[in-house]
């Protein structure tokens, strides 16, 4: 399923049989009045998004729905290839101190507004600040915290303005970091490090989002938003590599229902899907061979235990018994079934320059992991008289009720032990974790916000938010210390997996697997590729031999029919 | 007439202030809240989201704001969507909604007095049997299998039709009424054919025949009217259902409708949004149910509210 990014440029604007050659490209490289008209284009590309973004401000969203469409809209210091890895964006280079705490980046001379006013390093200082700001409270914030000074300003106790960020002259932005971070490129690409221009926010504060109001600088402009129908993106005139943007015109479809979104893909009226219901992946399999595409995904699923309450305080063995007792192999072949990958880690494979620990029992054959499960079993004090009961829950999903279930079956064949599933709403569910009250096992997921095990093993901190275990081990919350302090990337990521070995060691967590995305995807559309954080922005992408057009909705020649 | 109308209006208040109250305190002790998610926000920043929304105050002066704010038809801003304010979102929604809705009632009044009539003058007969067979089977499969069912057959496999969206085209339009309007066209055709049966066999009938009467003029001006009476009891509640219920249509043909709203809202725990919903909708059922009153006393002459 991977694709020559090469061949983007070579197929630039491709525009196919029957679809009417795209408009010549808009060269204008005076500052343009706000309301340009913009060039409708072709062809389109038709996505399917799960759900509708809760906000186009880059700075309060945190969905991934919202983010798919700002990725397209905006554009970082930093942006992404379509394999996912940092290339230049607003900043066409930039500098890294030797002891990697301060960047220097060169705005890119071409970069401009979506109304033709160039970019200025200004926009980036303010936008920054803007993000950090307490009063923008801003869910994905925590993106920005390696910049010096970002913790106390996200807590009120600086101002923003004190935030380490600086423009040197109009075209170099400075920042200044807490520690070295090897990873803060990449989080330059994310939503919560989009530039926003101040006059457009501080004008309409409430309705700057609003198309023909939302000024942007990414390759696409917002055209329309109809809640809960479609967002129409047009291609940005002004954006600095117009000339190899193929894709003339975006719409994204907020689609929550599974079913209702493959039905749509069937008739021809989409051609990315968001996501597939699991139960008809055969059926996927045999109709759509070619669009149907599975890839891992930066996050794993895993099973967390309550360590702050019996029967799962201070017994690690105990643990370790439920954790061995429960086959991957079989949860993913039988249950999941879509090829997620089974984990014995909380960090995913593939992450760049890391050696992940492998636990002893990865080695192992799942008799030798029931034997030694039942021993532990054993010596925590259960037998068939007297059995562990516990509650396990999930929130509501047919998918985590069918792991639930599964696993539940697991721990009483092989220890004997009697499960009570528990099935909570959303928003209960996520309270009753976090309070750690009630709780003995539950669902867990994390998806990484950036591609670096950091990102996994921050959240066990014994102060961290997101530790719905209760896990605090201040030797652990030491370890993190010295990999945010550490600049050397290779003893850096030493560190990482000694941390992550003393993290599964303590069992806090029975990792399960590790997550995949699954879309069904024209078979035309060439350019994007497959890749661990499941970003794909539109500049990337073409049609092979064509695509439809704003006033021709027939599907796209050469996919499969229903 | 004039003065129930206004002893119905003023009912009305009382009614609707209980609705915003009961609604009001039942999504606030509702655990979890609209800003919760997976990712805990930092505790100062979630501190300056509920400082923004008023939630950091007591409970009972967010209700006395939210009062205000609503006799101003203020419904506020959605948490969720925070682009948009709750007024908004219903004006955007509801005009679908109505539309919908309205489309699926004048296809059941329509289809469902006809068939209902045909079965009555043919009663006991095939045509009764068949159309009766169609109406408890219309009745019984819930809309969730119909909808799939005909998108399957007419978008997928005939192409004739689009499988979902909402685009203004009247081609999107078909599938969704269609599958709105059935249970209802089969339930109106139940209660015309019962209460036809009904009035045909009265006394009066009987002597409008007996005068000499030809049998279609009979039906037209004797008896249809009255025959309609439980057909209008229906239509109050049904076409209040129509608009509400229509969630399930909503996500199978990912209409961007009023009846999400609702689900999403309350999901969310975007509580102005669910309380904007509930008041709007509570305010539409009970004009509805007044209109119904009406249209009541101008059918039956037997019913006049103002006698006492």
């Amino acid at each position: 399923m991977r694709q020559v990014a090469v061949a983007l440029f070579a197929l630039g604007t491709a525009a196919g049989c029957g679809a009417p050659p795209p408009p010549p490209p808009v060269v204008d490289e005076r500052p343009a009045p706000a309301a340009a008209p913009f060039v409708a284009g072709t062809p389109v590309l038709r996505r399917g998004n799960g759900g509708e973004p809760e906000t186009l401000d880059p700075h309060r969203a945190q969905s991934v729905p919202a983010q798919n469409i700002l990725r397209d809209l905006f554009e970082g210091l930093t942006a992404e290839a379509a394999d996912g890895s940092v290339i230049p964006g607003a900043a066409a280079h930039w500098d890294i101190s030797r002891d990697g705490r301060r960047y220097t980046f060169y705005l890119d001379s071409t970069a401009r507004w979506s109304d033709g006013v160039p970019l200025a390093a200004e926009d980036f200082v303010y936008s920054l600040r803007r993000s950090a700001d307490p009063a923008t409270g801003s869910p994905a914030v925590q993106v920005l915290s390696p910049i010096a000074n970002a913790q106390a300003v996200f807590a009120g106790h600086l101002a923003p303005a004190e935030l380490g960020v600086r423009a040197l002259n109009p075209r170099t932005v400075q920042i200044d970091l807490e520690n070295p971070t090897p990873y803060f490129l990449s989080l330059l690409a994310l939503p919560p490090a989009y530039p926003l221009r101040r006059a457009n926010v501080e004008a309409a504060s409430d309705t700057f989002t609003r198309p023909g109001m939302l000024i942007s600088n990414g390759a696409y402009v917002l055209a329309e938003w109809r809640v809960g129908s479609r967002i129409r993106l047009l291609k940005n005139p002004h954006y600095r590599d117009k000339d190899h943007i193929a894709i003339g015109e975006v719409h994204y479809y907020p689609i929550a229902d599974q079913n209702a979104e493959l039905a749509r893909y069937r008739a021809g009226d989409l051609d990315w899907t968001y996501d597939l219901p699991n139960a008809r992946l055969d059926w996927l399999r045999q109709q759509f061979p070619e669009a149907l595409t599975v890839a891992p995904w930066l996050g794993t699923y895993y099973l967390g235990f309550n360590l702050t309450r019996p029967p799962f305080s201070d017994a690690p063995d105990l643990r370790r018994a439920l954790n061995l007792a429960i086959d991957r192999e079989l949860l993913v072949d039988k249950v999941t079934r879509f090829g997620e990958l089974p984990s014995f880690n909380i960090t995913p494979p593939g992450m760049p320059g890391y050696h992940q620990p492998r636990p002893v029992e990865t080695g192992w054959a799942q008799a030798e992991r029931e034997a030694e499960a039942r021993r532990l079993y054993r010596e925590a004090g259960y037998s068939a008289e007297r059995p562990l009961r516990l509650e396990l829950r999930y929130n509501t999903s047919a998918n985590h009720k069918k792991i639930a279930l599964a696993v539940a079956a697991m721990w009483r064949a092989v220890l004997g032990v009697e499960t009570t599933l528990l099935n909570e709403e959303w928003k209960v569910f996520l309270q009753n974790r976090q309070q750690k009250r009630v709780t003995e096992v539950f669902r867990g997921g994390w998806i990484g916000d950036y591609n670096d095990p950091y990102a996994f093993l921050e959240i066990f901190r014994s102060t961290h938010r997101q530790n719905d275990t209760g896990y605090a081990d201040p030797s652990y919350d030491r370890l993190l210390d010295r990999i945010a302090a550490e600049p050397v990337p290779v003893r850096r990521f030493r560190l990482l997996s000694e941390a992550e070995r003393r993290l599964l060691a303590a069992q806090p967590v029975a990792p399960l697997y590790t997550y995949v995305t699954k879309r069904l995807v024209n078979p035309g559309l060439k350019g994007w590729q497959d890749n661990l954080m499941d970003h794909h922005p539109s500049r990337w992408m073409y049609f092979a031999g064509g695509g439809s057009t704003p006033d021709d909705p027939t599907p796209v020649a050469g996919g499969e029919g229903p | 007439m004039i003065r129930f109308a206004l002893r119905r209006l003023l009912t009305a208040v009382p009614t609707l202030w209980l609705l915003i109250t009961v609604a009001f305190f039942m999504i606030r002790l509702t655990p979890g809240g609209p800003f919760d998610d997976e990712r805990a926000l930092p505790a100062d920043i979630e501190a300056n989201i509920a400082a923004h929304y008023h939630l950091d105050e007591p409970l009972i002066v967010q209700y006395g704001r939210y009062l205000g704010a609503v006799i101003k038809l203020d419904f506020g801003p959605s948490f969720a969507y925070r682009d948009w304010t709750v007024n908004e979102l219903i004006a955007a929604g509801f005009p679908v909604s109505a539309l919908l809705g309205a489309l699926a009632v004048i296809a059941a009044l329509v289809l469902g007095t006809l068939a209902g009539a045909g079965a009555a003058l043919r009663q006991n007969r095939p045509l009764d049997h068949t159309l009766m067979a169609f109406a408890l089977s219309g009745i019984s499969i819930p809309n969730f299998v119909i909808g799939p069912l005909l998108i399957l057959l007419f978008a997928l496999h005939l192409g004739w039709l689009p499988a979902g969206g909402w685009s203004g085209a009247r081609r999107e339009m078909i599938l969704p009424v269609v599958t709105l309007a059935l249970p209802l066209i089969a339930y109106i055709a139940r209660l015309t054919r019962a209460s036809l049966l009904e009035v045909l066999n009265s006394n009066y009938i009987r002597a409008a025949r007996a005068r000499g009467l030809a049998m279609h003029q009979v039906i037209v001006r004797h008896a249809l009217k009255p025959a309609a009476l439980p057909v209008l009891s229906f239509l109050g509640p049904a076409i209040a259902g129509v608009l509400t219920g229509s969630v399930v249509i909503e996500r199978i043909f990912s209409i961007p409708g009023l009846g999400g709203h609702f689900v999403q809202g309350a999901l969310n725990r975007d509580y102005t949004l669910v309380l904007g919903v509930v008041v709007f909708y509570g305010i539409l059922i009970i004009a509805l149910n007044f209109i119904v009153d009406l249209l009541y006393a101008w059918l039956d002459p037997l019913i006049r509210y103002d006698r006492r």
